[in-house]
């Protein structure tokens, strides 16, 4: 769902968007540059946190300039979550990445999210002029959990 | 408990600046705030609980009391502070509760013939069920039914108990002011009809508000630790897990039994700090029945979702409702949890 929400947005460039279990990817396709890649934890399961960690391993070094970000799902529904918040929080900040909520289930959350992703997508394929990933990244970082101090 | 972040924070920004203008002093309202902030700007999940030393629950409690509140299933709501609630006033309470409940089922929709209206409440308080000093103290309203047997042997049958406490409510009361009292988890058993009167007449009279307390699979897994790790000189029942499986058109549990020692066992060969259970144990030990569970199966646990948790000590539902088959003073602790998780 989340999937032709974003392929909507983007109606000049051409996007493909690939959805996979877990890394690594078989390396006997032939695959177009990755731009973006999303971990998406689900927090009614451990099992998909274990395996996002598990996956994380297998990426380069690089993609954490900006070309890895976190969607944690099911916060919503409180009762059923086996992982609590805080542990995606700190898997975010451990691998120095963006985290995202999101409710795909939630009509008025999934829109806004997909609205994001592909913004986020443009910039780090390069598409919007004077902007890098790196410096996306800093401007998020930098929003994140200020001090009173800074107020 | 409802609400989450889908932004970051920037939202928080704009009204924060907003609210330090206004800053001139240090309100119940503003210390509220404040306390807020705190817990959001760090990552909130205390890693480790302290287990509490053999606390005051063991010097000041009535056994005969509190063994009654054993063996029942009680099922959990939380409760925001009551608005000028006097212990000295428990007699009016009690007068005030009665009427509102014989007044309540007589416009009801079928009058039963021969049932009896005979109600009484009383209104106790329960010494000794708190984790410090500063907590409130509990108390205790019971719904009994007087008999129509001559007065030698007049005995009241319970017909519906409902406790109020505060268990290291520490950050709740220091944001409160004077005139409220806190006993932010309320444990009901008896008739849901009954709960709801009662829960209608505290809220008229107290301005509170009442909320069924789930127990979500994370916090369920804390309790099975915590309940393994308790030292028990003879088992009762096996310890118990019940899991839920998601998948359409109906969802499929799964019932996982291990004999009470061995799950001791397991949790002494993870526990590694005396008088304290850390996140790492707690996952250790789950992770250790999960990948038991896999190796047999081939069902991977984690992927479900935990809905019961049963051990000697007590059980636990995802519904909000647990049982507590042995007072051990290491199992009050878990009240100090949901109280907590309540809070998120």
């Amino acid at each position: 769902m989340l999937k032709e929400d974003c392929a909507s947005e983007l109606k000049v460039f051409s996007f493909f968007s690939h959805l996979a279990r877990s890394l690594p990817l078989p390396s006997n396709m032939n695959r177009p540059r990755i731009d973006l890649i999303m971990f998406v934890v689900n927090l009614h399961s451990k099992y998909s946190l274990r395996n996002v960690e598990e996956s994380l391993r297998h990426v380069d070094a690089t993609f954490f300039l900006g070309k890895v970000g976190f969607l944690a799902t099911g916060a919503g529904r409180e009762s059923h979550c086996s992982v609590h918040r805080s542990t995606v929080v700190r898997l975010a900040r451990t691998y120095r990445s963006p985290l995202l909520f999101c409710d795909p289930e939630v009509d008025g959350f999934r829109v806004p999210v997909a609205q994001r992703l592909v913004r986020m997508l443009q910039i780090c394929a390069g598409h919007v002029p004077g902007v890098s990933a790196l410096n996306l990244l800093s401007l998020l970082r930098s929003s994140e959990n200020p001090t009173l101090e800074d107020l | 408990m409802d609400s989450y972040d889908t932004r970051g924070s920037t939202p928080r920004h704009s009204a924060s600046s907003r609210l330090k203008d206004y800053f001139i002093g240090a309100t119940p309202l503003q210390k509220r705030l404040e306390s807020v902030r705190k817990q959001t700007s760090f990552i909130p999940t205390p890693p480790r609980r302290k287990i509490p030393q053999c606390s005051r629950l063991q010097e000041d409690n009535d056994p005969q009391k509190v063994a009654f509140l054993l063996h029942k299933q009680w099922t959990l709501y939380s409760l925001t502070p009551l608005y000028k609630f006097s212990y000295t006033n428990l007699k009016e309470y009690s007068r005030l509760l009665s009427a509102f409940i014989a007044a309540e089922k007589q416009k009801g929709l079928a009058v039963e013939v021969g049932e009896d209206f005979n109600i009484k409440v009383t209104f106790s308080t329960l010494l000794g069920m708190k984790g410090t000093q500063r907590d409130s103290e509990a108390f205790l309203v019971q719904i009994l039914s007087k008999s129509q047997l001559p007065s030698e042997n007049r005995e009241h049958k319970v017909l519906w108990t409902g406790w109020f406490c505060c268990i290291f409510g520490d950050s709740l009361l220091e944001t409160v002011s004077e005139d409220f009292t806190c006993v932010p988890l309320f444990l009901a058993n008896g008739a849901e009809t009954n709960t709801a009167i009662v829960g209608t007449w505290f809220q008229k009279t107290f301005d509170c508000y009442f909320s069924p307390l789930a127990i979500n699979a994370f916090n369920l897994s804390w309790m099975a630790a915590m309940w393994t790790a308790c030292k028990m000189d003879q088992y009762m029942a096996a310890t118990e897990f019940l899991w839920s499986v998601p998948c359409s058109p109906q969802s499929l549990d799964i019932s996982y039994a291990i004999h009470p020692e061995d799950a001791k066992a397991l949790w002494d060969s993870v526990h590694k700090t005396p008088g304290e259970v850390t996140q790492e144990e707690v996952d250790l030990f789950m992770d250790c029945l999960y990948s038991h569970f896999h190796r047999h199966f081939k069902i991977h646990l984690s992927a479900t979702r935990l809905v019961r948790v049963s051990t000697s000590v007590a059980s636990a539902h995802t519904d909000g409702k647990i049982k507590c088959l042995w007072n051990c003073p290491d199992g009050m602790e878990f009240k100090k949890d949901l109280e907590e998780k309540r809070r998120w």
